[in-house]
């Protein structure tokens, strides 16, 4: 009888063992990452938000930059739908946040994704490498650190005129170096582990351990920075739109939109609201999107 | 001893380690901490040699060293006749087919982001990118069951196993390139004992099958003494004795070895209670600072004071036995 019990568990352990053998990193994580609740929701509002900043202006009857003369500065109201409201100026506001949204969204993504990639590589290659390639790496951030990107920001527009590619690329140079310190912070404490070691003696080449073992073990706090990184890089952009050297009127940005709703708080507060919850919207959906995703790809967190 | 057997030779290897004192000024000269001083012997084609001494004896230094993850300071290491240059990348990089390392901590030598089957797979992949996606999987298929895991596991991740698994699969790992040396870094000192014996015996086991040789630190000298052929005692990076087993426990030539030896437990109460241990006085000196002559020498029962100024080497006593004691 136990013989007999014995055989079937051991029938019923391997077929359930065959069950679990077929699945991958990526399929688990995705699993896991739809069980957690705030970051499903998360990502439809996010994926909401981003569609109808790109197919919203397309769709609403008023345009970003046309004053509507019967209607200016009035508050929200379903009268010829404006439905935000608009400026003083009489420029739609919803329609004024969706395209104000593009500019953000598009900047966020493409700063953080410069500044991401650009941070690990230099980050895990100055703390793997370690010495003196270490050294004169981190000092090249911390001469970065040292120029004040304003001042670059203002001499580049100088330049070469203002568009919009040069305001990725200003943001860009200047958002990675965070990153870089903080991979290389976790590099230096991964280096150490017995993995890496067991990784040398097989003879795996640097470049490869650099890759293979380094950067898999980063993800996570690599994606709890990035969430950080993505509302700086907006802020920034509004900072520099501020200033005149970001997105020209009548183009506007989430950034310029808060800046203009400050200035006239008191008289019409929905001018600062709708953008302004607009982009927290956003930056709390990256927030939970992230602690998702961190969740979800770590295989010791079931 | 026929010579043409003898695979590895390590003949009188340094690794020191520069160290800055924390108290002094920037530009006080750095100390020098002799971790391995001077350790030579030779290993052949099949053979386990074991290696022991306390904590902090160089153990894992002398391996790490002998594999070139710490380049040596001083001496030679000669892999299959060839005298192997710690700055020759490529050398090392061929050799390294050949020589394999097994970790002390299973859990933590496994990367955690990589599944089982890709941990085994590596040094396939490395040294052999060549092969195709199938053939590789079927090797390490093979091995898998080889060192006892069931082919279902392969798309596991390292923390789903328990400690013994988990040095399966780090002998797994070393194994798939079917090598000629492993290096085993005390890689039963996590376990616990019934785990310890499956995985000492399964090495021996494989080492019957595949004709490896074995370098096998430990500082459980039962375990050594089940495993090895020969076995070399080390204190403060030195060599204190390198024996035939059973040349070792029967009779000990050093001073060292004989307290070491005293200190096994017998599994019989009765004359476990009525044992004399050699205690030690004192501690380990620092190897920063470590003693004159012999080194050994401050905690020595028989210490004279020739022992202060002779340095002593490793001599041969008898035909099995090579002793670095003065007086033996």
């Amino acid at each position: 009888m136990t013989k007999k019990n014995a055989a079937l568990v051991e029938v019923l352990q391997t077929s359930v063992e065959a069950q679990i053998a077929g699945r991958s990193l990526w399929k688990d994580a995705r699993i896991r990452f739809f069980r957690n609740k705030a970051a499903v929701i998360s990502l439809v509002v996010l994926t909401l938000v981003a569609l109808a900043c790109a197919f919203g202006p397309m769709v609403l009857p008023h345009s970003y930059e046309d004053t509507d003369w019967n209607a200016m500065g009035i508050g929200p109201s379903f009268h010829d739908w404006h439905l935000f409201g608009t400026d003083e100026l009489g420029r739609d506001l919803l329609v004024r946040t969706l395209i104000g949204g593009r500019i953000s969204l598009v900047i966020g993504l493409l700063a953080t994704i410069a500044s991401v990639s650009v941070g690990i590589v230099w980050g895990a290659t100055a703390g793997f490498i370690g010495g003196k390639v270490d050294s004169v790496m981190m000092r090249v951030v911390d001469m970065l650190y040292a120029i004040p990107y304003l001042l670059i920001a203002i001499l580049m527009v100088t330049i070469f005129g203002r568009n919009f590619s040069l305001v990725v690329l200003t943001i860009s140079i200047f958002s990675w170096m965070d990153m870089a310190r903080v991979v290389r912070g976790q590099t230096l404490s991964i280096k150490s582990k017995e993995f890496i070691e067991a990784a040398r003696a097989i003879g795996v080449p640097t470049w490869r351990i650099i890759f293979q073992h380094v950067v898999p073990n980063l993800l996570g706090i690599v994606v709890i920075y990035t969430t950080v990184t993505v509302p700086g890089v907006i802020l920034t952009e509004s900072v520099l739109s501020f200033l005149g050297l970001g997105v020209q009127e009548p183009m506007t940005s989430w950034g310029v939109l808060i800046e203009d709703g400050t200035n006239v708080m008191a008289a019409t507060p929905w001018m600062i609201l709708f953008p302004g919850a607009a982009l927290s919207i956003t930056l709390y959906c990256a927030n939970y999107i992230g602690d998702g995703l961190r969740d979800a790809l770590d295989p010791k967190d079931r | 001893m026929p010579d043409s057997n003898i695979i590895l030779s390590v003949k009188s290897l340094k690794v020191h380690f520069k160290v800055k004192d924390a108290k002094g000024w920037p530009w006080t000269p750095a100390k020098t901490l002799k971790a391995v001083d001077g350790v030579s012997f030779d290993l052949r084609a099949g053979e386990t040699l074991g290696v022991v001494g306390e904590s902090g004896c160089g153990k894992s230094t002398l391996a790490r060293g002998v594999l070139n993850l710490i380049h040596p300071t001083e001496g030679e290491v000669v892999w299959l006749g060839q005298r192997m240059d710690s700055k020759d990348a490529v050398a090392w990089q061929h050799a390294r087919k050949d020589m394999q390392m097994i970790f002390q901590d299973p859990l933590a030598s496994l990367n955690p982001r990589m599944t089982i089957g890709q941990i085994i797979a590596e040094p396939l992949r490395v040294h052999y990118p060549e092969l195709s996606m199938t053939q590789v999987m079927e090797k390490v298929r093979a091995v898998m069951k080889e060192v006892g895991l069931t082919e279902q596991q392969i798309n596991r991740y390292p923390h789903e196993f328990s400690g013994g698994q988990c040095q399966r699969i780090g002998i797994a790992r070393a194994l798939i390139l079917e090598p000629k040396l492993i290096i085993c870094d005390e890689p039963v000192s996590a376990l616990d004992v019934s785990i310890q014996a499956q995985i000492v015996n399964l090495l021996k086991d494989l080492q019957k099958r595949k004709g490896l040789a074995l370098i096998f630190i430990a500082h459980d000298l039962a375990v050594v003494k089940h495993i090895s052929d020969r076995i070399l005692v080390m204190y403060l990076g030195k060599e204190m004795e390198l024996a035939e087993k059973h040349a070792l426990y029967d009779k000990p030539s050093h001073p060292y070895t004989r307290a070491l030896l005293s200190a096994i437990p017998i599994p019989d109460p009765q004359l476990e209670k009525h044992k004399v241990i050699q205690l030690l006085q004192g501690d380990l000196p620092s190897p920063i600072n470590p003693p004159s002559g012999c080194v050994f020498r401050t905690r020595c029962p028989q210490a004279a004071s020739v022992c202060a100024e002779k340095l002593p080497d490793l001599k041969v006593v008898t035909e099995d036995t090579q002793s670095s004691c003065l007086f033996s």
